[in-house]
């Protein structure tokens, strides 16, 4: 887990890097103005950051299960319900990244 | 026939009444996620197809029990309608048991298990090739998410009266200096009652279009085989969908009904 936490500052400054360098193309490339860029590369970090951190807290829910049924094989029924309600209320937030991705795509070329 | 083509393109007359429903029916404005897209009918002729199929086993179902009297209630002894529709039904009430106890499990199983079985045949109609899931589009999806929406509300009106409203507040009681915070409880409150329709509709139509996505590609690429354990997985989306769905809302409509304990 920790060693995953050691990536975040690294995935942040490498995504810096690629927006400055992206930047610096968009100057001197012509068309497709910066708002249509912003549009664009907000969208794919919106669905993008959301799918990261909604896949990290399911695979932590989901281990979590699967603990509890390896020590206690008999209680799979009971865990099973709680496990399915507490991924579909992750992935809620997920949805609402790709919701707000959606949007701002759409927003691109009107 | 292309990636989107369905078995219905073959039906004469069917492009005239897409032509004919388009003028009174389609949608001209785009707001949010309703983008501007093709008209498309197919996904309601599917609809109707599967409540026919549904309705069909239904029939057969009831005149299996009948023709069986006292005997209909020993479990059947081979796989056939019956035990398809009866380990189904045993299997949603399962589940609603455990979110929402015995009492309310038998009181909504009618309701929430119509909307399991309805889901579930949709989602696998998808995987016969030539047919689409009339769930992986949001139109579908929306309507069944707005009827389980207002069933909620309608529902906790029922079970408490005014009181219902309490819900929003947190029920705090009037003598405590919390009672500040309630406006911003109001607010959050009917903000994640808005959204949980929208959640469970996307959360639907984007595991049924992934899927069928996967699917299609995959059979695009080597028509022979090599889909089958894809498709596999899609009978194993699709269930989890359907379960996700009927669990989803049984625990809304749990949080609704339910009385609070002090």
């Amino acid at each position: 887990m920790s060693r995953i936490f050691k990536l975040v500052p690294a995935a942040f400054t490498g995504a810096l890097l690629f927006l400055a360098s992206s930047a610096a193309f968009a100057a001197d490339g012509s068309g497709g103005g910066s708002r249509e860029m912003g549009l664009a590369i907000g969208a794919g970090l919106a669905v993008g950051l959301a799918a990261l951190g909604g896949g990290l807290g399911q695979g932590r829910s989901a281990s979590a299960a699967l603990e509890g049924i390896a020590r206690n094989p008999q209680a799979s029924g009971k865990i099973f319900t709680p496990m399915i309600i507490a991924l579909a209320l992750t992935e809620s937030l997920v949805l609402l990244g790709f919701l707000i991705a959606n949007g701002l795509s759409g927003k691109i070329g009107g | 026939m292309g990636p989107h083509g369905t078995w219905f393109d073959f039906i004469p007359g069917l492009d005239g009444l897409k032509t004919t429903m388009q003028g009174p029916l389609g949608r001209t404005w785009t707001w949010q996620v309703f983008q501007a897209t093709h008209f498309e009918i197919s996904h309601v002729i599917i609809a109707v197809l599967v409540v026919l199929l549904i309705a069909l086993g239904a029939a057969a179902y009831a005149a299996s029990v009948s023709k069986l009297g006292d005997e209909a209630i020993l479990p059947p002894a081979k796989l056939g309608t019956r035990a398809v529709f009866e380990g189904l039904a045993d299997m949603v009430y399962g589940v609603l048991e455990g979110v929402m106890g015995a009492k309310n499990a038998r009181k909504f199983l009618p309701f929430l298990g119509t909307f399991f079985i309805f889901i579930l045949f949709s989602n696998l109609i998808s995987l016969v090739p030539g047919f689409r899931a009339p769930t992986d589009t949001l139109k579908t999806n929306a309507g069944l998410a707005l009827v389980i929406f207002l069933a909620t509300h309608i529902l906790g009106f029922k079970e408490h009266g005014v009181h219902y409203l309490e819900q929003f507040t947190g029920h705090l009681p009037l003598k405590s200096p919390l009672v500040v915070l309630v406006p911003l409880m109001f607010v959050i409150e009917v903000i994640s009652h808005l959204i949980r329709p929208v959640t469970l509709s996307i959360r639907l139509m984007a595991n049924m279009f992934a899927d069928h996505a996967v699917v299609s590609v995959f059979f695009a690429l080597v028509p022979f085989l090599v889909p089958v354990p894809l498709m596999l997985l899609g009978v194993f989306v699709s269930v989890v969908q359907a379960l996700v769905f009927t669990l989803m809302s049984a625990t809304y409509i749990s949080l609704a009904v339910a009385h609070e304990e002090h």
